[in-house]
């Protein structure tokens, strides 16, 4: 889990089953396990109303332990990307009393969350549990490209190429953490790269 | 008489100056001769003639050439005013305060004159006569918000107020001190501070947001921060970082006294009457150490803050590089005597 940070980098709970008509869980690889660990308190028949979006890993597991939980729908795309407008659909159409829980890293939980507060849900009534890479989606304040899966310190951009230091600041709006060139006064000065965010 | 605006860069050649009464009227942000964070919050009433605080919004002889300047950020980079979509009206909020205000404070130089919803504003140092509806955005060539602060000194910050939060939901920001709109925008006021070291610890902005959120309509109030720029550059973005961030690099003890500004922000925080928003314009003043050392109690104190200033903090604002040239170079101007309370100048 991530150690003591600042206010604006998120923090995520476990997941517990709320009371609500309709229950909608986007996860990714191990963030399975959150679904299951979660299923084990929750009230009989509750997978009734729920949907589950769901992103294996390349290994394929945990789909069959998610199809045990019987939920009304389980559907498996194989990337966030593609489940993106099934998901947008899902959320325009959604009435009072829908539940969102969003398990797995965070790149996956804070691109769901970008999508549902585009909605208009507030992100305090989301559940979220983090489980599996701490690697981070990364925007470059210069350029404002999106580097996903950053896993060191400090990171090079994908798109302009800048050594950026990945700090804990974080938005929401752009799911993503803050990249800022980390040797923008002296070009020469190269510290070592650290792989951190596993 | 009317202001004399100069003509004058904050970029490549930096010609930027103060005049001698410019100088004089200079915001220095010290009253005594160290620093450390408080809730500095006070009034935002008229103070003396000849001050930054004669008008509740300052014009002064920079403004066409700092308003030339945003018009070039702004070109280059579009996404440095943004506004969601449910902040229009708090913008017709803050173009009628900034029309009142500058319209009152220099006759001379603007006019507002209102017919029911037909408004005519003419401001005469930029050149600009238009005619529009108010509350209509097609009858103006931008949004309100940009509309008024293409033609306004300082920074804007238009701030939703909800859930016993505000919410940084619109902004007009060119001439900040290394925070980014694009990336704060939609973030409530815990999150849009979370960089900031040693001041939640302290309670500082619990304690701001609870003032800040009681506000009231006719009752601004303001404080100033500050820190310090090499070369007179109002864009110092973290987007430009890199571009900029040199410059910390080039102070040597021969060119201190003309290429180390202090940069001081004169922040003020108003209720907006339709919106219940509020609006919190950041006014940058910039001074070179030359110019400010020709206050003599101003250079003793400087010196000892700046000799004094806790190591986060210095890096939090970035003088780390700098700081040893500088405090060596105002160390010459501090003969050790006291200095008399208050910010003002002998």
């Amino acid at each position: 889990m991530a150690a003591k940070s600042i206010i604006s980098r998120p923090v995520y709970g476990t997941l517990s089953p709320q009371a609500g008509k309709h229950h909608l869980f986007v996860a990714d690889a191990e963030g399975a396990l959150a679904i299951i660990g979660m299923a084990k308190n929750a009230p009989a028949g509750f997978f009734d109303g729920a949907e589950i979006v769901f992103i294996p890993g390349s290994d394929g597991k945990y789909v069959a332990a998610l199809e045990a939980l019987k939920p009304a729908q389980l559907h498996l795309a194989p990337s966030f990307p593609s489940l993106l407008p099934r998901l947008r659909q899902t959320l325009t159409n959604a009435h009072m009393g829908l539940r969102l829980y969003l398990s797995g890293t965070e790149g996956l939980i804070g691109q769901a969350m970008q999508v549902a507060l585009e909605a208009g849900i507030d992100h305090t009534s989301m559940q979220t549990e983090h489980r599996g890479s701490l690697a981070r989606r990364m925007q470059c304040v210069h350029c404002k490209g999106i580097t996903e899966n950053v896993t060191t310190q400090p990171a090079s951009c994908s798109h302009c190429g800048l050594l950026l230091l990945v700090r804990d600041h974080y938005s929401r709006r752009l799911a993503a953490f803050q990249g800022v060139c980390i040797n923008a006064e002296d070009r020469s000065e190269i510290p070592p790269m650290e792989e951190i965010f596993r | 008489m009317g202001i004399t605006f100069r003509k004058e860069t904050f970029r490549d050649d930096f010609t930027f100056r103060n005049s001698p009464e410019h100088i004089r009227r200079f915001p220095f942000p010290f009253h005594e001769d160290s620093y450390m964070y408080a809730v500095n919050i006070e009034p935002h009433v008229v103070g003396p003639k000849g001050s930054v605080l004669e008008n509740l919004i300052d014009v002064d002889e920079h403004y066409v050439a700092e308003m030339q300047d945003r018009a070039l950020v702004l070109a280059e980079d579009p996404l440095r005013c943004q506004s969601l979509p449910h902040m229009t009206l708090a913008g017709w909020d803050l173009l009628e305060l900034l029309m009142e205000q500058q319209a009152l404070g220099y006759p001379e130089h603007f006019t507002l004159t209102r017919d029911g919803d037909r408004w005519r504003w003419i401001n005469r140092p930029l050149g600009i006569d238009d005619t529009f509806t108010f509350g209509d955005t097609s009858t103006l060539p931008y949004g309100p918000m940009e509309y008024i602060t293409r033609q306004s000194q300082g920074d804007f910050c238009i701030l939703d107020q909800r859930d016993g939060n505000l919410w940084m939901d619109a902004g007009m920001v060119t001439t900040q001190a290394d925070w980014s709109l694009d990336f704060d925008i939609g973030m409530n006021f815990f999150e849009w501070h979370a960089p900031v070291p040693l001041a939640h610890e302290k309670g500082i902005f619990i304690r701001a947001l609870k003032f800040l959120t009681n506000i009231q309509q006719g009752k601004p109030a303001r404080r100033l921060n500050w820190t310090m720029t090499i070369n007179p550059r109002l864009d110092t973005s973290p987007e430009n970082y890199h571009k900029w961030g040199p410059d910390r690099t080039t102070v040597t003890p021969e060119n201190v006294g003309d290429k180390v500004h202090l940069r001081v922000e004169l922040q003020s925080f108003w209720r907006l009457p339709r919106s219940n928003g509020v609006v919190f314009p950041i006014r940058c003043y910039l001074i070179k150490m030359d110019e400010l050392v020709t206050q003599p109690k101003w250079a003793r104190r400087l010196h000892r803050v700046i000799r004094d200033l806790p190591e986060e903090l210095a890096t939090y604002k970035g003088l780390t590089r700098y700081r040893p040239t500088l405090v060596e170079w105002l160390s010459k101007l501090d003969d050790g005597s006291a200095t008399s309370p208050g910010f003002g100048p002998d």
